[in-house]
């Protein structure tokens, strides 16, 4: 009996949480007389996809979103791997509080620095470029700590084995450390892809024109002003904004929820 | 003797390296990193705190020194107050909710329910999509007349309302969409710590006869703890930090009664280019990060871990 009811709830759950993807998905695809009117023998149509993609500069939104999650991760990885190992394996001098000071920003995320950050821009003179949107992130505490967690894991005797073999500080970080770390590298990797793809408020704020703008912000643009009420048309490019992540996550769901994890558990 | 060299080499703690050569490696390493961090978030955090305390340059008039005036502008404006009160509505709103489906998710689904897999996808998809999608969906999805909402309330002979343009439910609706988009996220650290959860305890707990409620509130429960307060900081965190939604669903309106701090802060920074003010606003917002920081570090240093 009870074990009936849970497995009525956890449907029930199932289905409310993916109603309004499916919504936005029957919206989309069907033409506009049936987007609110629920008929099973409705035409199918990539109509309102076409007039979406044709309506803003959607391929530019996608190219720019490519480069930056592209810039970020790159960055992020070169950098959070230095760090990470200076934190791990390197004693000097000031090292604890230096490791305090990059936990700062796991609670003080850039995200709300919106401010100064955009006076910083301004004065770089960098605004309304991809990297304004991406140079706040690249630095990311976040990465220092989890890459720190796995490179403290690895046996100092491989690292001392291939310094009696003649490897320097990168040789090693490079041969043994990053092979090692792999699960965890493609676990960030695919953490930060997800959210900088997803990331609005700031790039709305320093970007300003279709040169620079992601989709998010393309989207925001797209479906305030452009289109009124024409939500067949807003709920196609709501789709298209999302729909790499989104199949992406479909194709490889299990290493998305593990990476999710693994990014969470510290 | 060996052994002490050999412990000296490696440093205090662990570390391999130490000793003068390799601070200048270690700093080395950390430069670029620390550069970055420097300038993009401790940088920032102290230039809002001074130019908190000064007005806002204008055109031909540069800033100058005005004490708390900022401060005291910003406790005698109502919509200052307002957000405030949205924010902790919002926070108080979204965290047990989500937090409480996403455990209730996270039991269903590390059971063998029928349909799992698919249960799971359906709760953490929300996860990958961005908010701003997300709220576009909702924002169809809450039109007045047209919308799905509407559609059913209709069904069931209830009046029109408009949900995202009444004083009474703007800011429920934002409750609503940010529960759904957070529950399976936070699911998956559940599910994770579940599957930690050593099975021998619930044989254990069923030869002795125990309830599964009485082993959940008993056993899984406190087990859960480290997680519910690793999930509860990152709650407390988002409900302050994410305002997507905001901007795409209802702009602070009606009349500012679903605006949150952080909306604020960008309308009062970057629609009315009151600088100034702005930082004095991201101080409060500030403060109530570095509140949860040091909560975290009193209570997850010291009160609850595993023994």
């Amino acid at each position: 009996m009870s074990r009936a009811l849970e497995t009525l709830a956890a449907w029930l759950l199932g289905v409310l949480w993916i109603l309004p993807l499916a919504y936005a998905t029957w919206t989309a695809f069907h033409p506009k007389e049936y987007s609110a009117r629920f008929v099973p023998t409705a035409p199918l149509t990539l109509q309102n996809f076409v007039e979406a993609w044709q309506a803003a500069p959607f391929a530019r939104y996608l190219v720019n979103t490519v480069a930056l999650v592209t810039v970020i991760l790159v960055a992020q990885l070169v950098l959070c791997t230095l760090a990470a190992y200076a934190f791990a394996r390197v004693s000097f001098v000031g090292r604890d509080a230096a490791f305090l000071l990059v936990l700062v920003q796991l609670m003080i995320m850039p995200d709300v620095l919106i401010v100064e950050n955009y006076r910083t821009m301004s004065r770089l003179g960098v605004l309304d470029t991809i990297v304004a949107i991406g140079l706040p992130y690249m630095a990311s505490a976040f990465g220092i700590f989890l890459l720190r967690q796995t490179f403290k894991m690895v046996p100092k005797e491989l690292d001392e084995a291939a310094r009696v073999e003649g490897a320097g500080v990168l040789g090693t970080l490079w041969k043994v450390y990053v092979p090692l770390a792999r699960p965890v590298y493609i676990a960030y990797a695919l953490v930060s892809v997800s959210y900088h793809w997803n990331n609005f408020l700031w790039p709305l704020i320093v970007t300003n024109s279709v040169t620079s703008r992601p989709l998010t912000v393309g989207l925001q643009v797209f479906s305030s002003t452009d289109q009124g009420v024409d939500w067949s048309i807003i709920t196609a490019a709501t789709l298209l904004t999302s729909g790499p992540l989104l199949v992406a996550f479909l194709l490889f769901q299990r290493q998305f929820v593990q990476s999710f994890m693994r990014a969470g558990i510290r | 003797m060996a052994i002490g060299t050999a412990d000296a080499r490696r440093g205090g703690d662990g570390a391999l390296m130490s000793g003068g050569r390799w601070s200048v490696t270690g700093w080395l390493l950390l430069l670029p990193a620390a550069v970055l961090l420097v300038t993009f978030t401790h940088f920032p955090a102290a230039a809002t705190a001074y130019h908190s305390l000064f007005s806002t340059p204008r055109a031909g008039r540069p800033a100058v020194w005005i004490g708390w005036e900022n401060y005291q502008a910003m406790a005698a404006d109502p919509v200052f107050w307002q957000s405030l009160t949205n924010n902790a509505l919002f926070a108080l709103g979204t965290i047990p909710t989500s937090m409480a489906l996403a455990l209730a998710m996270a039991l269903l689904v590390n059971g063998s329910v029928r349909g799992r897999a698919w249960l799971r996808l359906s709760y953490f998809t929300p996860t990958i999509l961005p908010m701003i999608a997300v709220a576009n969906i909702w924002l169809f999805f809450y039109t007045p007349r047209y919308g799905l909402l509407e559609q059913i309330t209709g069904l069931f002979g209830l009046p029109s309302h408009n949900w995202l343009g009444s004083r009474d439910t703007a800011l429920a609706c934002l409750i609503v969409v940010t529960v759904w988009k957070e529950a399976g996220f936070f699911m998956i650290f559940y599910l994770a710590a579940l599957q930690a959860v050593a099975p021998v305890l619930s044989e254990a707990a069923s030869i002795e006869g125990a309830g599964r409620w009485y082993f959940f509130r008993r056993v899984t429960f406190p087990l859960l703890m480290p997680t519910t307060l690793f999930v509860l900081v990152n709650a407390v965190i988002n409900s302050f930090r994410l305002v997507d939604h905001v901007v795409v669903m209802t702009r602070g309106g009606p009349d500012n009664t679903s605006s949150l701090l952080l909306y604020y802060i960008y309308d009062v920074g970057f629609k009315f280019w009151d600088t100034g003010y702005a930082a004095a606003l991201t101080m409060v917002l500030l403060a109530i990060l570095a509140s949860v920081a040091i909560g975290q570090f009193l209570l997850l240093d010291r009160r609850i871990h595993y023994r």
